[in-house]
């Protein structure tokens, strides 16, 4: 037992040979990510000081100063007065409606494409193929015209419509993924006397649960975050996330504090989001962008 | 009795799978094909009708000017301007790129707390634009005595000493549009980063251990199996940096709203159409985007399936001589 341990000892006493390049290696790799992490915090530690100042602060202190002391009003007021609330509100319904729709059609979609193999489905995986050339923002000239003539202008319906219409990305997600689904799992519910409807519901969609899970993280990150859409189409009594934090800035006088505040409400729920889902968060929104 | 006949057959044949299928298919695809019709294929359409046609935004007081409006968008030199703004981006993510590869290389090598620098450099990618672009309007501030208080920047650079600098200004274009361009990789660097980790990681772990075992240094493990593994991911960020400089919008359009030279050419068009109310304008101006990024695409989809078939015939040949 004792000349075991020693035979270890002198393992571990054997001492190694110190590479000096591979320390100023790790040093120049620690130092990247510092700089890395300061560039992104610094921007970021202002608006949250300047949340809890007040504006005699705001005026006099500098920017990376922690406040003289604490305010926490500037929250109320942007939360109720600055309709962060009514915002944040706003943006739920429609990311609600617009992943339902989306994960309703999507899925359909490539269900139909992927498994009726035929000449009208081809033409039909052709569109959906050119349109994915078409930029989507400069489209919005004449979309505006369509959306117009029929009502939607100034309504929920307008960016709905869009985010559920135009988003074939999430189509050939489903796609690519229902061809990982072998089709004897289709047949052996045909064997069983399943209709197609019956096989649509209970075998392809439980299926799809990964896929669907994949959509709903990009369709909320690409929601939550946009601001071209409503900002064209909303009206602004009704406004999203977006919107709002854009009415704190294009007034005439503009209130850091409260902008600060709204701005810090506004980036908790992606926050949060982050922090819980961050490993789906990463793939996920990868996979999505790989399709483009 | 006659009718009754002839709709037995078709009730039994809609409950055949050849029915079903039938049935399913139109069900299913009406309202996505309708959706893709009026929302996608009509106004690409229209876009090029309108184009040639002098109309305002609510479709009113419609004339045809033919090949005018193509004409002013390559004599107006304020929107021929708003291209060379996008090559200013353009660079910029170019320089996003180095920087998005040598972070991933070094967050793929042993390193503490990966996790969590990756999450921090990631963050900015999430964060809602109109925010981000808000947080850099006040970054770029320059301060007046009792009005305006200093922003971030020139309060950091005043530890150091360094007098207050207009960032963003009419006199200096050149320096406004490197400081949106700063935002813009700040903004989207975490992605790239995201995207080059899980390309390294792909990369099978013999060939890193056949290296160690040659006694490679980092920059030669990099430079012979990094560097050619993804080549063709880092070809692909490079296309669709193309794609991107061109369509840069949010950022410039909240810091700046297009005013002192940073417009970009999607700003002008949105302007033209919406506050200038020249919708036939407009939509000559989203024509040549949309020809610029089709050519952009086509290329992409020309280099990309070379790519494939080269390696797949390289992939062939040395199964053959095996």
């Amino acid at each position: 037992m004792k000349e075991r341990s020693n035979v270890r000892h002198s393992v571990i006493r054997q001492e190694k040979p110190i590479y000096w390049s591979r320390i100023i290696v790790k040093t120049f790799s620690y130092l990247v990510l510092a700089i890395g992490c300061i560039m992104v915090f610094i921007p970021i530690a202002a608006v949250i000081f300047g949340a809890f100042k007040d504006s005699k602060d705001v005026a006099n202190t500098g920017a990376l100063e922690l406040p003289t002391h604490w305010v926490f009003d500037n929250f109320k007021t942007a939360f109720i007065d600055g309709k962060v609330l009514k915002g944040l509100g706003n943006t739920a319904i429609i990311i609600v409606v617009s992943c339902v729709g989306t994960i309703m059609t999507g899925t359909m979609t490539a269900f139909v494409i992927q498994r009726f193999d035929g000449k009208m489905t081809r033409f039909i995986k052709a569109a959906f193929l050119l349109a994915t050339l078409l930029p989507n923002i400069s489209m919005q000239v004449t979309v505006f015209q369509i959306m117009y003539k029929l009502g939607l202008y100034r309504t929920f319906a307008a960016p709905i419509v869009l985010y559920v219409g135009t988003d074939i990305i999430s189509i050939y997600i489903f796609m690519q993924f229902l061809s990982q689904i072998p089709t004897s799992l289709d047949e052996s519910g045909i064997i069983d006397g399943a209709s197609y409807p019956r096989i649509y519901f209970s075998i392809i969609l439980p299926n799809l649960k990964p896929a669907i899970a994949t959509v709903l993280i990009i369709k909320f990150v690409g929601i939550y975050n946009d601001f071209y859409t409503p900002n064209l189409y909303m009206s602004e009594d009704d406004p999203v996330v977006s919107t709002v934090l854009y009415s704190f800035i294009s007034g005439k006088r503009t209130q850091w504090e409260i902008v600060f505040a709204g701005i810090i409400l506004c980036i908790i729920p992606t926050l949060i989001m982050f922090l819980t889902l961050q490993k789906y968060i990463y793939n996920g929104l990868v996979s999505g962008a790989v399709k483009e | 009795m006659k009718t009754k006949r002839k709709h037995a057959p078709f009730k039994k044949w809609i409950k055949t799978y050849e029915g079903q299928k039938f049935y399913i298919s139109v069900l299913f695809l009406l309202i996505p094909v309708l959706l893709l019709a009026v929302f996608t294929f009509v106004p690409a359409v229209n876009m090029i009708v309108y184009s040639f046609q002098d109309r305002d935004k609510y479709g009113a007081n419609v004339s045809w000017v033919g090949i005018q409006n193509y004409k002013t968008i390559f004599t107006d030199t304020s929107i021929l301007s708003t291209f060379k703004n996008s090559l200013y981006y353009l660079c910029g993510s170019f320089i996003q790129q180095v920087i998005a590869l040598l972070v991933a290389s070094i967050l793929c090598s042993k390193i503490r707390a990966k996790g969590l620098f990756k999450g921090i450099l990631f963050f900015p990618y999430l964060m809602n634009g109109v925010a981000v672009s808000i947080i850099f309007k006040k970054f770029f501030v320059k301060g007046e005595r009792g009005i305006v208080p200093e922003g971030t920047l020139n309060s950091v650079l005043s530890v150091f000493g360094i007098e207050p600098i207009k960032w963003i200004s009419a006199e200096s274009p050149l320096l406004a549009n490197i400081c949106l361009v700063f935002v813009s990789i700040w903004r989207y660097v975490g992605f790239d980063i995201i995207m080059y980790i899980g390309a390294i990681n792909s990369i099978s772990p013999d060939l890193y251990e056949a290296a160690d075992l040659d006694g490679a240094n980092p920059w030669q493990r990099f430079k012979y199996i990094v560097f050619p593994s993804i080549k063709p991911i880092i070809s692909l960020q490079l296309i669709l940096a193309v794609k991107g400089a061109i369509s840069v919008f949010e950022i410039p359009y909240i810091i700046t709203g297009g005013t002192m030279n940073t417009s970009t050419f999607v700003i002008d068009t949105i302007n033209t159409a919406f506050s200038k109310n020249k919708v036939g304008l407009a939509s000559a101006m989203a024509v040549i985007l949309l020809v610029i990024i089709i050519i952009v695409t086509l290329l992409q989809k020309y280099f990309f399936r070379e790519d494939g078939s080269k390696l797949r015939q390289r992939r062939k040949t040395r199964e053959g001589k095996r």
